[in-house]
């Protein structure tokens, strides 16, 4: 059984709309593209993005293949495709979207089979696009402030060691808060990194207030001249009111002290994580201004499709990848480098 | 826990309610129903199709059609085949055969193997068994610092050679350090892996070969996506797991994978972690789940809360103050402070029957911060104040407010609510009185 009988249902309608809307291109012949790095970066970011995304890819020309060789676009290329997205955690409101819009091309375009995929492709690509926005790097001689949130064992801590590392060797002062002041060892945990990159780190001891320690950081940061004062927050379940009033302190705090919202807000989250994400992504953003997803363990298992959720219902852009365990493997995100790892047609 | 789901599941059978007989499109149009939520709620999509071709085969077949009340029969096939698809019964840790157990726990990063490695040391001694903590996670910075300070807060010793020693020397180690020290049960935390790392499982296999484990427990993250299945798989395969703990399961995850990961490795779930504190383990109840999925609530969770939490003499004291109207204010704080020890106020309340129906509990969303307030006022009043309320004048009103924080009108409320509550169980102790004869007097007639 499917989830929503596309060409049966949708038949007559289609010779209404043919008729009498104008078939004015709902989506552009050509996507307008994100912001794309320098030819080189990309070739890399791409490189690691195939290998990321291969599993999900893989499943996508397993579901294509079912229908090569077909004449015409059927019933059984949208279940094939649902189902594709559905497995890479797409979600079912933002597959039924993107199958909609697909069926609206096929009609208007009159697409055969083997131009469903590329079709669905742009329309991923635009989907993402819409959402894109540049990442705020530190500049020299100037403090930018970034706010680390997140659920637990998302990787918050992770990513910052990798932040640290990616500015520290762009020769940039990197101060770390460790406001996360709940967990076992956490501290400790950021303190690991701070010495692997040479980046400082401002404590307190387990237990204070983490807002205090965002205070101190960011007074210790203006002191020293640091370029860059990372903040890293205690992981928290979304829907502890109690944990994400906490946070919400911890940007006030910082908001006021800076006189403007820290530069980046980033909420990490864990590739592998299902429809939950939409629920983490909507209430992290009531509790704190959030910029962008940092999207974390995007190795060659997981699915991804999550981001088109967010972008969808949410409108917030992934910022960075990460894409393995090494410091490099954090990657700033790119909509069509993204968009081409995930489908590969070629 | 399951609250969103449970909403879908009631919605699709609105439907269904109230129907003398079922067509085969009303099945189909609630499955489509189940399916989406289902899918919504991350299970696995494969899963999902097979658990709506085995209940629509028994749903539109005879079973339904020819009973009194088709819709009670979906329902109840939903549920049967839900609690079936999670494992059936309760299962329960097996650590038996040699001695000290070893009982290795797997998973991703970020799965929550460290904090649930120290739940379960924890929920094992209170049981009566004596365990060590072994720190074989020499990859990720602290980790080790991380099941320390556990082990001191749960006061479990844990066993660790650093991080530059072969998890595999560590474990061995860690057996024959617990034999020595008398220990029966050795409580494994590896380092999170990739199920695609062929390096990190190999040394989970080494591990294994070295330990001979009684248990193998893969960590599952409850708000993990279509991707559970494959993870699930792919450790059962190496490793042969022998059970499932479910985490992160108080948030607002509906936990998908719970009914995936028991479909793809035939193992259950042993446990779920329902919250951070270290007390926040609990058994896997399958038949449970499955009723609350169903909007039925979780009473039976909420009774066996109740009591572990309850002093039943007090309980019985209580019961007769309450009937005599003899109960206190000083009773009242006692009773408000068992509530509280039995978990956060919006866990409970889910545990309700009908509780997950009302779509917004906006207005019913009990504030922990008013109970707080409730018992500093209590706590600002004198013993004879808690005695005999009706002693407290507006000079008394306004120390209480100072004292606790608050304000008179707060003073005020509570002394209020306090009399309403109070006039109301006079009555019901009188109804009780009354309504036992008459009760009696029905059964026998």
């Amino acid at each position: 059984m499917r989830l929503f009988p596309r060409i049966a249902k949708s038949q007559p309608e289609s010779q209404d709309k043919a008729a009498g809307a104008a078939p004015t291109a709902h989506l552009p012949d050509k996507p307008a593209t994100a912001a794309s790095p320098e030819p080189d970066k990309r070739r890399g970011l791409f490189a690691h993005l195939v290998r990321g995304l291969a599993k999900t890819r893989e499943n996508f020309e397993k579901h294509l293949k079912q229908f090569v060789g077909r004449s015409h676009v059927d019933e059984k290329c949208f279940e094939e495709l649902e189902m594709a997205l559905l497995e890479a955690d797409a979600g079912v409101t933002v597959t039924e979207q993107l199958l909609d819009r697909l069926q609206q091309q096929v009609r208007e375009k009159k697409l055969g089979p083997e131009q469903l995929l590329p079709a669905l492709s742009a329309e991923v690509l635009q989907l993402l696009s819409a959402a894109a926005a540049p990442f705020a790097y530190p500049e020299k001689g100037s403090l930018r402030v970034y706010l680390v949130t997140g659920v637990n064992g998302s990787g918050k801590t992770t990513t910052i060691g990798k932040l640290a590392h990616l500015y520290r060797r762009e020769g940039r002062q990197v101060i770390l808060a460790a406001c996360d002041t709940f967990r076992a060892a956490a501290v400790d945990q950021l303190a690991t990194w701070a010495e692997r990159t040479g980046a400082q780190i401002i404590s307190q001891k387990a237990g204070s207030d983490p807002a205090a320690v965002a205070f101190d950081a960011l007074q210790a940061a203006r002191a020293r001249q640091a370029e860059a004062l990372i903040i890293d927050t205690a992981g928290r379940l979304q829907t502890k009111v109690p944990l994400m009033q906490e946070l919400a302190k911890i940007n006030r705090v910082v908001t006021r002290e800076l006189g403007r919202s820290p530069d980046e807000v980033l909420l990490v989250l864990d590739a592998l994580t299902g429809q939950n994400a939409l629920s983490q992504a909507r209430l992290f953003k009531e509790a704190v201004p959030l910029t962008g997803i940092v999207l974390t363990k995007l190795d060659s298992t997981a699915k991804g499709g999550i981001v088109l959720a967010i972008a969808s219902e949410l409108g917030i852009p992934v910022k960075l990848v990460g894409v393995g365990e090494k410091a490099e493997d954090l990657v700033e995100f790119d909509a069509e480098a993204f968009t081409h790892a995930l489908f590969h047609y070629s | 826990m399951f609250e969103n789901l449970t909403q879908r599941l009631q919605a699709a059978f609105a439907n269904l309610r109230g129907k003398g007989k079922l067509t085969e499109q009303d099945v189909d149009s609630a499955l489509r129903l189940v399916r989406m939520a289902l899918l919504e709620a991350d299970v696995n999509y494969k899963v999902v199709k097979d658990f709506i071709a085995s209940v629509r085969v028994r749903a539109v077949g005879q079973e339904v059609m020819t009973s009194l009340k088709p819709a009670h029969q979906v329902i109840k096939i939903v549920r049967e085949e839900l609690t079936s698809l999670m494992g059936g019964s309760r299962a329960h840790l097996s650590l038996g055969g040699q001695m000290p157990a070893a009982v290795l726990m797997v998973g991703l990063q970020g799965s929550g193997k460290t904090t649930s490695a120290a739940k379960l040391a924890r929920h094992l001694v209170s049981t009566g068994r004596s365990p060590l903590l072994v720190a074989a996670d020499i990859y990720r910075p602290a980790a080790i610092e991380q099941l320390k300070v556990l082990g001191e807060q749960i006061k479990v010793p844990v066993f660790t050679m650093g991080d530059k020693t072969d998890p595999v020397v560590i474990a061995k180690a860690a057996l024959e350090q617990a034999r020595r020290q008398g220990r029966d049960i050795v409580l494994i935390d590896t380092a999170g892996r990739l199920q695609i790392d062929e390096a990190m499982m190999q040394e989970l296999e080494r591990i294994k070969a070295e330990v001979k484990p009684a248990e193998i427990l893969l960590v599952v993250d409850a708000m993990t996506g279509q991707e559970a299945v494959n993870i699930a798989a792919q450790f059962h395969e190496r490793l042969q797991i022998t059970g499932v703990i479910m985490t992160k399961l108080d948030g607002d995850a509906r936990g998908g994978a719970a009914l995936s990961v028991r479909a793809v490795t035939g193992q259950p779930i042993k446990y779920i972690a329902t919250g951070e504190k270290l007390d926040a383990l609990e058994p896997f109840h399958p038949e449970r789940m499955a009723t609350r999925l169903l909007g039925m609530g979780d009473i039976l969770t909420l009774i066996e809360k109740a009591e572990s939490q309850f002093d039943k003499e007090q309980a019985e004291k209580l019961a007769g103050k309450l009937l005599t109207n003899q109960f206190t204010l000083e009773d009242f704080l006692q009773q408000l402070r068992q509530l509280r020890k039995m978990g956060p106020l919006d866990q409970l309340l889910g545990m309700i029957p009908g509780m997950a129906k009302m779509a917004d509990l906006g207005q019913m969303t009990p504030d922990e911060k008013e109970l707080g307030k409730i018992e500093a006022i209590i706590c600002s009043m004198t013993r004879a104040e808690r005695q005999d309320p009706a002693i407290i004048d507006a000079g008394r009103r306004r120390r209480i407010a100072a004292g606790s924080g608050t304000t008179v009108q707060d003073v005020n409320r509570l002394l209020k609510q306090f009399n309403e509550a109070k006039a109301m169980m006079k009555r019901f102790g009188n109804l009780q009185k009354d309504s036992r004869r008459r009760l009696s007097g029905r059964l026998f007639r």
